[in-house]
């Protein structure tokens, strides 16, 4: 008789409830969005262009891709996702997915894009990405993340590497340029993470994750989120400096590099005692903006430098 | 016999037909891509081949 026609009521052979919006959650849909948009502005910046379809194909393979790692994540991370408050309601500890179905669904997918992008668009493009999901799933989330308080600033890379995707599937190759791209996300994430691990850090101790507050105290992470701001700040206006990109860009980013390091700043001066931690509250708010504002500053320098040289031609 | 058959929930009914929509949605934008992605990299040239 086959299984399926017998009365189970262990839970390995439990009819699902997922609906595809839960498995649309496990990509992390929010993480995805940054993705996505600094991917394509990695495609934009380089000097060559590809056919529209094309891109629009790559954009798609790199987004799928990073969803996956986040299933992945969601995965192998689902009991230490249980215990915290920012994380309790994701599909697999609210128990509307299985860690089975997470696990062949983050596995699928991970080989689909990788695929994807090596058949359609080039071969250095899917290996980045293959390294980018190997990267978060492995390197993150199984070692770093319970192990060290420099998970976030090594993990970092892998949320970082976006552009250089965009960059290589464009190109076929990489360069300094897609390079300097890399660098800011990557620099961009220990202040953004440590300003949330601050006022989350009773959540982070009770999942029992080494991030920085929890390991080596409040006043030492303030320390760190300003010294990593005073080089996101300079590393932001590099493009310009490098002649890749015009004063314009130059303007935006210095702006918006001295907006965060004085709301790293006031995290700094935060004192202890401080319990609502509206500082670190504001930088993490803000940092969203920045990095979104900055890739779009890149994007927009990119597109017009891109129209005057056709106007010129 | 019919206390052996699983007997499905509205909700897991609902949960399958929402799944199986999906699949279907994300296999028919397979084929689309994969095909107009043929034709784009291969541009004019998908035309030239012996008769």
């Amino acid at each position: 008789m086959a299984l399926v026609n017998n009365r189970f009521d262990d839970q390995a052979f439990r009819m699902s409830e997922a609906t595809a919006g839960d498995f649309f959650a496990l990509l992390k849909p929010r993480v995805m969005s940054l993705v996505v948009f600094t991917a394509f502005v990695g495609m934009v910046a380089a000097p060559v262009t590809i056919n529209p379809f094309l891109a629009v194909v790559a954009i798609l393979a790199i987004a799928i891709g990073a969803g996956a790692s986040g299933a992945l994540n969601m995965w192998y991370d689902a009991d230490i996702d249980a215990v915290m408050t920012r994380t309790v309601s994701r599909p697999v500890p609210a128990g509307r997915v299985t860690p089975h179905e997470a696990l062949t669904f983050g596995l699928v997918l991970s080989v689909l894009s990788v695929m994807t992008l090596g058949v359609l668009i080039n071969w250095l493009a899917a290996a980045l990405l293959a390294f980018t999901i190997f990267f978060y799933a492995v390197v993150y989330t199984m070692w770093l993340k319970r192990w060290t308080p420099q998970n976030i600033v090594i993990g970092g890379a892998a949320g970082a590497l976006p552009p250089m995707i965009g960059w290589a599937a464009v190109t076929g190759n990489v360069s300094f340029e897609s390079f300097v791209l890399f660098l800011i996300t990557f620099l961009w994430t220990p202040p953004h993470f440590w300003a949330l691990a601050l006022f989350k850090s009773d959540d982070y101790e009770r999942a029992g994750i080494p991030m920085m507050p929890n390991v080596a105290g409040a006043a030492s992470t303030r320390r760190q989120i300003f010294a990593y701001s005073l080089l996101l700040a300079p590393v932001g206006v590099a493009p310009w400096l490098l002649g890749y990109t015009t004063v314009g860009y130059g303007v935006v980013a210095l702006a918006l590099g001295v907006g965060f390091v004085w709301y790293a700043w006031k995290v700094l001066r935060m004192p202890d005692s401080d319990r609502v931690m509206r500082p670190a509250k504001a930088l993490f708010a803000y940092s969203l903006l920045y990095l979104f504002a900055i890739f779009a500053a890149y994007l927009a320098d990119s597109v017009v430098e891109r129209v005057f040289a056709l106007g010129g031609a | 016999m019919d206390n052996e058959m699983v007997t499905l929930t509205d909700r897991q009914k609902k949960a399958r037909r929402s799944r199986n929509i999906a699949i279907g949605l994300a296999l028919a934008a397979l084929v689309i891509i994969f095909y107009l992605a043929t034709i784009a990299k291969f541009g004019p040239a998908i035309l030239d081949r012996p008769l």
